[in-house]
């Protein structure tokens, strides 16, 4: 395993910084909001495929060279330092890997080169409570002459009111719970019978409730074999878990430096906040846990590249600490921040929203410790 | 690396396989047992005869000491070689010859701002375990605030008389020679501090044994009533003691957080999960029945797992020369909350199991564990608290000001 950048990666990594701080900053962010975009951004869009973000993981040539996870990483965590709303997360991670890791020959070629060119956005439609729970699928997908015809309801799809494909994970076989049965389907969003509930969230990203009835697929559609999706949906949530904890460090990190800023600049009782014993020794943990979860997050993207057997461990390594890494911060930066933390127009509550989306994805804090004991046998 | 370097590792690696396999003793690769560690000194007593054959043979490569300079004895390696040897070592889990203050601590400072007399006088015997090194640092009135130490040092022409008293001293009771901080001069605080060497078998020295809550005793107080020492036994400058007292500390906090010292690890001490699993149970599917403290048993393993991918990440980035600022104090602080939690989740996870303290009835292993819970409580003290290390975090890394 490796923690070091190659010079490829550094030079990804500094466009990906410098991006998000000159073209996505919070304020973008507040623009979407305030005009109602709800997370749709086209022209950012647009700005990522000229940049080639959407192919970072997918090789021009099959088996060629590309940044790998870790590349990738690089970019969610700058992203997630300016909370931007983007594709990348579903399209660049999940829809690339889906496709890698569970499509044909034929799936591939048509689809990944859409990817990487920006052509095509997907989404994962998986989840039908409240809480991540990837076997607990009731959506059905009965076989039909030619293909499946697809029932069921998903609940809070990130980028589902935008996306142009979706990933809708359903049962062939079996009942909810049960991790035989499960199979993954491409559907585009305009599908008859696909019917779309656009969500305003807490964190301005937006997300959708999405409703499939009767919609008719062909064989084609399926990824993987039938039944048995859980093979590919498995891999494919450990990355999406990994790349959420990198787009949360970045979200911490941010909010951390806005912090310690405000802690060199406020006076009270003629002393700046920051000399204050209480605060520092909150600051100095904060970042202790913030190093710590850096190496988690690091070691989960590389162990992915480096096809090692401890990806799931790792990933919910990764995705446990940076979601308390981020509530920590994200809360301390307000507290700290006083009064003017609570307000609108100041960005700590802007983090401390978002925290409460990046958790709920692929897995919060207290399921990825569920499993990460199960993993350890205990 | 060129190749030719490459080449060269590996044959070094050939050779020193080939050399260990030949020299180390059979018992020296089985796991250590507490009472066969090897400290050095006049007093070593070798309870495992190979233990001294072990050491006497590594010490004339200089392999105690891997990395220092050939011409004081060390083995001359490159980091490179030195990681080789560990490698080979650790591959036929052979013990670490010797424990040592002098090693970790001392020698490190000494070789940095010592004089030439001084490294040839006192290095080689470091290297062969020749002279144990005990540390004079904290006194009963300067803990945390180490630099108001209050030691006098005085210059009566010839020689330096010193009085005073020192708390805390490691081992003092079994140490040949000590390194200690003195005061010089009391119109300042930090820059009236000097670095001095002396026998601990000079008249005026005497070292008492403290009885600590885990039973054991391996500090000391220590006094010093009109102890003579020789000149030529003060390290750098007069009055310029602090530098090489912090630098000290730095060497000091890695082996501590490396887990250099301190517990001696290993002995058979299973983790907190499988305690929990023989004295709580799980259900069918092999959970924990105890949800609550299976959670924060998590909590802690994955901090540890934590703790160890940065000691990684960090190793390797110092390695590709990459700054790592003020690492020492973050991994000293996060090593003594890791260690501290653990043995707070084996005590609870043995239950009245490890409450046993001596004699028949309890699992000898679950009474060494009672014994390590009290005694980590001092990690959090010793070496800096971790009250000191936030603030060399928040000062240092984070920049941020002293209160006006």
């Amino acid at each position: 395993m490796t923690f070091l950048l190659t010079e490829d990666q550094e030079m990804l990594r500094d466009t990906a910084m410098a991006f998000a701080r000159d073209e996505l900053p919070v304020t973008h962010l507040r623009q979407l909001r305030d005009s109602g975009a709800n997370g749709k951004d086209p022209a950012t869009r647009q700005k990522l495929a000229e940049l080639g973000f959407f192919g970072v993981i997918v090789p021009e040539e099959p088996g060629g060279e590309h940044f790998g996870l870790v590349g990738l990483g690089q970019i969610l965590e700058a992203q997630g330092r300016t909370l931007a709303a983007t594709p990348l997360l579903q399209t660049a991670l999940i829809g690339a890997s889906a496709i890698q890791l569970g499509g044909t020959p034929a799936q591939q070629a048509e689809w990944l080169p859409k990817i990487a060119g920006g052509d095509v956005t997907f989404a994962l439609a998986l989840d039908e409570s409240a809480h991540f729970n990837p076997l607990n699928v009731a959506t059905e997908a009965e076989r039909n002459g030619q293909g499946y015809t697809i029932n069921g309801e998903k609940r809070y799809v990130p980028d589902g009111h935008h996306a142009d494909m979706l990933i809708v994970v359903a049962r062939t076989f079996g009942e909810a719970g049960d991790r035989h049965g499960l199979s993954l389907f491409l559907v585009p969003a305009d599908a008859k019978g696909v019917s779309i509930q656009e969500l305003k969230t807490a964190d301005s990203h937006g997300a959708a409730h999405i409703t499939f009835t009767d919609v008719m697929v062909g064989e084609g559609a399926l990824i993987g074999a039938a039944d048995e999706g859980a093979d590919v949906l498995e891999p494919v949530l450990d990355r999406a878990a990994i790349g959420q904890a990198a787009e949360m460090l970045g979200s911490a990190q941010a909010a951390f430096d806005m912090t310690l800023e405000y802690l060199q600049s406020r006076k009270q009782f003629g002393q700046l906040i920051g000399s204050f014993q209480s605060l520092q020794h909150r600051a100095a943990k904060m970042f202790t846990e913030l190093e710590m979860t850096r190496s988690c997050v690091a070691a989960a993207l590389s162990a992915v590249d480096e096809g090692k057997t401890n990806v799931a461990e790792l990933a919910s390594l990764a995705k446990a600490k940076a979601s308390e890494l981020v509530h920590l911060v994200s809360n301390e930066c307000v507290q700290m921040h006083g009064g003017i933390g609570m307000t609108d127009v100041a960005d700590p509550g802007l983090y401390m929203k978002r925290a409460r989306a990046q958790e709920a994805m692929y897995g919060s804090a207290s399921w990825h410790r569920d499993r990460y004991a199960k993993l350890n046998g205990y | 690396m060129a190749d030719t370097a490459v080449d060269e590792l590996e044959t070094f690696r050939a050779e020193t396989r080939a050399w260990l396999e030949e020299n180390c003793p059979p018992s020296m690769r089985t796991p250590m047992k507490d009472d066969e560690i090897v400290w050095g000194g006049k007093r070593e007593k070798f309870k495992n005869p190979e233990s001294k054959v072990w050491l006497e043979r590594m010490a004339s490569k200089g392999w105690t000491a891997p990395q220092w300079p050939k011409k004081y004895g060390g083995g001359g390696l490159s980091p490179a070689e030195a990681r080789v040897l560990q490698q080979e070592m650790s591959r036929i889990k052979a013990r670490q010859p010797l424990f040592s203050f002098g090693l970790w601590m001392f020698g490190p400072a000494l070789l940095e701002f010592g004089n030439e007399e001084q490294k040839q006088r006192f290095i080689p015997d470091i290297v062969h375990g020749r002279t144990r090194w005990c540390q004079g640092y904290s006194e009963p009135g300067a803990g945390s605030d180490l630099a108001d130490l209050q030691t006098r040092c005085e210059d009566k022409g010839d020689h330096y008389l010193i009085n005073g008293q020192k708390v805390w001293t490691s081992y003092a009771d079994k140490a040949d020679w000590i390194f200690c901080l003195v005061r010089t001069d009391t119109s300042v605080k930090h820059e009236g501090i000097s670095f001095i060497l002396f026998d601990m078998e000079s008249e005026g020295v005497e070292a008492r044994p403290i009885l600590l809550i885990s039973g054991e005793s391996p500090f000391c107080e220590t006094f010093f009533t009109d102890v003579k020492v020789p000149k030529d036994q003060l390290v750098g400058e007069v009055n310029g003691g602090w530098q090489i007292a912090k630098r000290l500390l730095q060497f000091e906090r890695s082996s501590i957080s490396a887990g250099g010292f301190g517990g001696t690890g290993g002995s058979g001490i299973m983790g907190p999960e499988d305690y929990a699993k023989q004295h709580i149970g799980t259900d069918s599917d092999g959970r924990l029945l105890d949800g609550d403290l299976r959670g924060r048993i998590t909590d802690h393993k994955m901090y540890a797992k934590a703790f160890s991918l940065t000691v990684q990440r960090q190793a390797e980035q110092a390695k590709a020369g990459q700054a790592v600022s003020h690492t020492a104090s973050i991994l000293k602080y996060g090593a003594a909350k890791m260690n501290q939690d653990r043995h707070e989740l084996l005590i609870e996870a043995l239950g009245t199991e490890g409450l046993g303290w001596e004699g028949e009835g309890f699992d000898p292993t679950a009474k060494k564990v009672t014994r390590q819970w009290l005694r980590s409580k001092g990690n959090s003290i010793e070496g800096g608290t971790s009250e000191i290390n936030l603030n060399v975090i928040s000062k240092r890394v984070l920049g941020l000001k002293d209160h006006k």
